[in-house]
């Protein structure tokens, strides 16, 4: 653990594997976050995947989510900290949008507080 | 700059700083002064602010969701989303992405023309994006979409309107940050400044991610 993190700089991140990630890694994220972007839309118009749209959206948007939180917010190559202090909450709000849209759209459909 | 000496501790705490001012004076990058996790307060206090922002942009995408189809009077999604429209915009947010990685990549690099151009660029493509929404709310308002004419409209126009301030923030930041970049105040030394500007920029990217697909496609 302590040697993982043994070069960080004042910004919390290693210079090593920093290097890593060049403005033509970055290209290609970009690249392939365009293409998944294009790919949702594609769907969309498909009648065919109307059974599967929402899955495959929300996979979709989750992909994108994390290509930019890990590569282009640095959280892959950051101190764990920062990761620790973006995840949770992020969970929790998950959690807050799930259980809200089953309290007051799912439950009431099968008579749950009417 | 160097090996600074900010008190007498344990071994481990200055090893830790030795290695930091050892790290600075290699990279050019200055020493901040010693923090508990030996982490900068300003970027730790970033990424909570984050945190919270997810929850706040959780809320309002739940409430949306909650009214989802129960709007009693139109104009109802299926009337006025434009995907098309918005697919261009959203591409030119995730662009605006890239263009802040190369930006801080080449800042750091102390490449500053390509700094200064990729800065520019995020500016121009946010600012593009604003249009984007400004046409759009426009056009539901000319389709008699507004704040108070149903849930919808009220919930649809809260909720993007919350990202929109977000980018218009952010298109300001990041413009201060240019003219300090051109006037030779922001540089490799510093550059957490148009970092920490990068994540908040990275952050309204995904919050519209996540408002594309559940708000747009989704519909």
């Amino acid at each position: 653990m302590a040697e993982s993190h043994a070069i960080l700089d004042e910004h919390g991140h290693s210079h090593d594997e920093e290097h890593h990630v060049g403005w033509k890694k970055y290209a290609v994220i970009g690249l392939v976050l365009a293409i998944i972007t294009g790919v949702e839309v594609a769907i969309f118009y498909v009648d065919a995947l109307a059974p599967v749209l929402v899955p495959a959206l929300l996979v979709l948007s989750a992909a994108k989510f994390f290509l930019v939180v890990q590569y282009y917010m640095h959280l892959k190559m950051d101190h764990p900290i920062f990761g620790r202090v973006f995840w949770a909450p992020l969970f929790l709000a998950v959690l807050v949008v799930i259980g809200m849209v089953i309290l007051f759209k799912i439950l009431p459909t099968y008579g749950v507080f009417s | 700059m160097g090996v600074g000496v900010w008190g007498v501790r344990s071994g481990q705490t200055i090893h830790k700083e030795l290695i930091l001012a050892t790290a600075a004076v290699e990279h050019h990058h200055p020493v901040h002064p010693p923090t508990a996790t030996g982490l900068n307060t300003w970027k730790v206090g970033f990424w909570v602010f984050m945190g919270s922002e997810t929850l706040f942009f959780g809320s309002l995408i739940s409430i949306y969701l909650v009214y989802k189809g129960t709007s009693v009077v139109g104009p109802y999604p299926s009337d006025v989303f434009d995907i098309p429209l918005t697919t261009v915009s959203t591409f030119v947010l995730l662009m605006s992405s890239l263009a802040v990685v190369l930006a801080l990549d080449f800042l750091r690099a102390g490449r500053r023309n390509l700094a200064l151009f990729w800065t520019m660029m995020i500016i121009v493509l946010g600012a593009t994006f604003l249009g984007f929404q400004a046409y759009e709310f426009t056009h539901f308002y000319h389709v008699g979409l507004t704040l108070s004419t149903n849930l919808f409209g009220s919930t649809f126009f809260v909720l993007t309107g919350f990202h929109g301030a977000h980018v218009t923030i952010g298109v300001i930041w990041l413009l201060i940050l240019w003219v300090d970049m051109f006037r030779g105040k922001l540089r490799p030394e510093n550059s957490l400044r148009l970092e920490i500007a990068g994540l908040y920029w990275h952050f309204v990217d995904i919050v519209w991610i996540a408002i594309f697909t559940l708000i747009y496609l989704m519909e």
